[in-house]
């Protein structure tokens, strides 16, 4: 190597890195130093999760263990609550009962828990993260760089410290997948109401509204198309990370998907991609039609 | 320019001589000046010194909005704010309930300054004393006309059972019945704008701000809203201020009409004062693009009354020339006697004096309302 150095001093050619021993040092410095961290304040930890991953299991028990036809039947009640569709009731319908054909009915249960306490969490965290950024333009550049860090950042390494600090199971699944859910949640909601007609906003001021009513009756209102935008991200997002969560430990869908990759299996594989892609449209198309059924007043024009 | 708008101020007050003036606050504006940019206190001492407003921009940085204005706006009265884009009359405007605080001056109502207000005073007073309808509405698009109707009475935190019948009372007056439970979305701009003028009555206050109003309005529908808010004030009698940049607006609604240009007052009177009496080639300029015989009125033109010979024909002091010679000359009359209120004998008209009224004076100059 050094012979296609066009002589030049080997400073100038190889970057001068610090040598192997010294960052061997610092890693297990750094590594060493978290462990015994977290080590000393494990029970601290587990005591602050414990309440979470009652609940998890809880709701995932109650998901898996009620006879699927209650399971199908408040599942459509749902989704006609909040779409007011046949269509969308019979898609679900007609998904829900090809997924436990295929034999997946308890996976898929598994993964609807997961998901459903994820975005839950991820819309109760974003929401409040959301009006605050978008009421100072400090905080929004305080918050804005965290935020381009939780997309970037390979979800594989922020991983590692969350299975160092809570171990594996879902607890850290469920904090994994709200890592990687929670940003375009804050980023609609902050875009939509800094987007809100300043005429209104002025109107607002005029009549003497205090901050609070200025947020409930004139910015969450006109900014609500963004905030159905990022409750359906957020979903979609969710989604797509429980394959990645199994990796530390969440069951369901994901970890299928995680055996298929590992063992070649082609079928299974796609079987239960499937499966999360149903999943995904269904959660879809009820959440758009909720958010359109919120606006009637944008669906009426004068003729 | 300010010599001409006391001296004409002094004659509004005694051509209202006759007329009703009801008790209550009204708004006085004292000396206010307005600078945009980063460090508007560094430079107040500077434009007050006389400090213009090019080189103000030019060599700091910042805008003059408003200079030096003076202006009282008497209680249940149509105070006129005319001036053309850039003049400063949204920002004059927004002073009065607080939207836009003054670099200097003092905003008088009520024996308290707006300017000096806390926040939670200013909340209060915003609620409870002030009223404003935009240029383009402003309504809430989630919201029917009922809810928004009653939008203001919300904040003030009435219950839907109060507030609604309230609304509903208004909706009904402005001629929106049977809308109640449309969206904003649904109705024509004048609708819309009934809407925000419902909107701005029900919370009963007694100041109401009018940014431009009616300028996003087709002609036609316009005319229609000045007669709706000209027929409301004669039963209310609030204290309104209205912005404008449409000379004849102004002068159908206005009872006091100050002409801004610049950010400085030109000229503060009465509609008649400002046709009769240009206070300068800006303002004649303006002037002359005005219909005169339907704005000056048979008062003002009428000559002193003789000690006798009085003419038979009574013509009411308020008709405009237009209708005066119309009604002159469906009696045949060469003369009439002029009587106000209370037909009190005010002056008399001839026909050749309506004539020479109605016909542009010959001396006005060449300066373009337009520039600057």
């Amino acid at each position: 190597m050094a012979a296609t150095c066009w002589s030049l001093p080997d400073a100038l050619c190889r970057f001068p890195a610090l040598d192997n021993g010294t960052l061997r040092e610092v890693r297990k410095t750094v590594d060493g130093g978290f462990r015994d961290l977290v080590r000393n304040y494990s029970d601290w930890i587990d005591a602050a999760t414990a309440p979470l991953q009652v609940f998890l299991n809880t709701l995932e028990r109650t998901f898996t263990s009620t006879p699927w036809l209650i399971v199908l039947i408040v599942l459509l009640v749902l989704v006609w609550a909040s779409s007011r569709s046949m269509k969308i009731v019979g898609g679900t319908a007609i998904a829900m009962v090809l997924i436990g054909w295929m034999g997946l009915w308890e996976d898929t249960m598994v993964t609807l828990a997961m998901v459903s306490v994820c975005t839950i969490l991820a819309v109760i965290l974003g929401l409040p993260i959301g009006i605050i950024a978008a009421r100072s333009d400090r905080m929004q550049r305080l918050v804005n760089p965290v935020l381009d860090v939780m997309q970037t950042l390979p979800s594989f390494v922020y991983l590692i410290p969350v299975v160092v600090i809570f171990g594996i199971g879902k607890v850290p699944g469920v904090i994994a997948v709200v890592i990687y859910a929670v940003p375009p949640m804050i980023r609609l909601t902050n875009l939509g109401i800094r987007m809100v007609d300043s005429e209104v906003l002025e109107a607002a001021e005029a009549f003497g509204s205090s901050p609070r009513q200025k947020l409930w009756n004139v910015q969450l209102p006109l900014a609500l198309p963004a905030l159905m935008t990022g409750v359906n991200q957020t979903i979609m997002m969710s989604l797509s990370m429980v394959v990645i969560a199994s990796m530390v430990g969440v069951g369901g869908l994901g970890k299928n998907v995680l055996q298929a990759i590992n063992n070649q299996f082609f079928t299974m594989g796609f079987l239960n991609g499937f499966a999360l892609v149903a999943i995904a449209i269904v959660f879809d198309r009820a959440s758009q039609a909720f958010g359109h059924r919120l606006q009637k007043h944008r669906e009426v024009r004068h003729d | 320019m300010t010599d001409a708008a006391t001296n004409t101020a002094d004659l509004q007050a005694n051509t209202d001589d006759d007329e009703f003036v009801p008790a209550g606050p009204g708004i006085e504006i004292k000396n206010l000046y307005k600078i945009f940019g980063p460090d508007p206190k560094k430079w107040i001492g500077a434009v007050k010194g006389g400090m213009g407003k090019e080189e103000l921009n030019r060599k700091h940085g910042h805008v003059l909005g408003l200079t030096d204005i003076s202006l009282s706006m008497p209680p249940g009265k149509i105070t006129v704010i005319m001036g053309l884009s850039g003049s400063g009359k949204s920002t004059l405007i927004r002073h009065v309930n607080g939207l836009i605080d003054p670099t200097a001056g003092e905003i008088i109502c009520d024996d308290a300054d707006v300017c000096q207000m806390s926040v939670e005073e200013l909340r209060n007073f915003r609620r409870a004393r002030t009223a404003m309808v935009f240029q383009k509405f402003a309504l809430l698009p989630h919201r029917t006309v009922l809810e928004n109707t009653c939008y203001g009475l919300d904040i003030q935190g009435v219950p839907r059972a109060t507030s609604e019948p309230v609304a509903r009372r208004w909706i009904d007056r402005v001629g929106l019945k049977g809308f109640e439970d449309n969206y904003p979305s649904q109705l024509s701009g004048g609708m819309q704008q009934r809407v925000g003028l419902a909107r701005a009555l029900a919370t009963d206050a007694d100041i109401l701000l009018m940014d431009e109003a009616f300028s996003a309005l087709d002609p036609l529908i316009r005319l229609d809203m000045q007669a709706v808010l000209l027929e409301l004030q004669e039963e209310l009698q609030k204290t309104i201020v209205f912005i404008t940049h449409d000379l004849d607006e102004a002068l159908r609604l206005g009872d006091r009409i100050a002409i801004l240009r610049d950010g400085r007052l030109e000229q503060v009177g009465s509609g008649q004062q400002i046709v009769q009496h240009p206070a300068n080639d800006y303002v004649s300029a303006f002037v002359r693009e005005v219909n005169r015989g339907r704005v000056l009125q048979a008062a003002t033109v009428a000559r002193p009354l003789p000690q006798d010979n009085l003419p038979d024909m009574q013509l009411p002091g308020k008709i405009v020339l237009e209708e005066a010679a119309r009604r002159m000359i469906a009696a045949g009359a060469s003369q009439a006697l002029v009587v106000g209120a209370r037909n009190k004998p005010r002056g008399v008209l001839n026909v050749s004096d309506v004539l020479t009224a109605m016909v542009q004076p010959t001396e006005t100059n060449s300066s373009q309302p337009k520039g600057g």
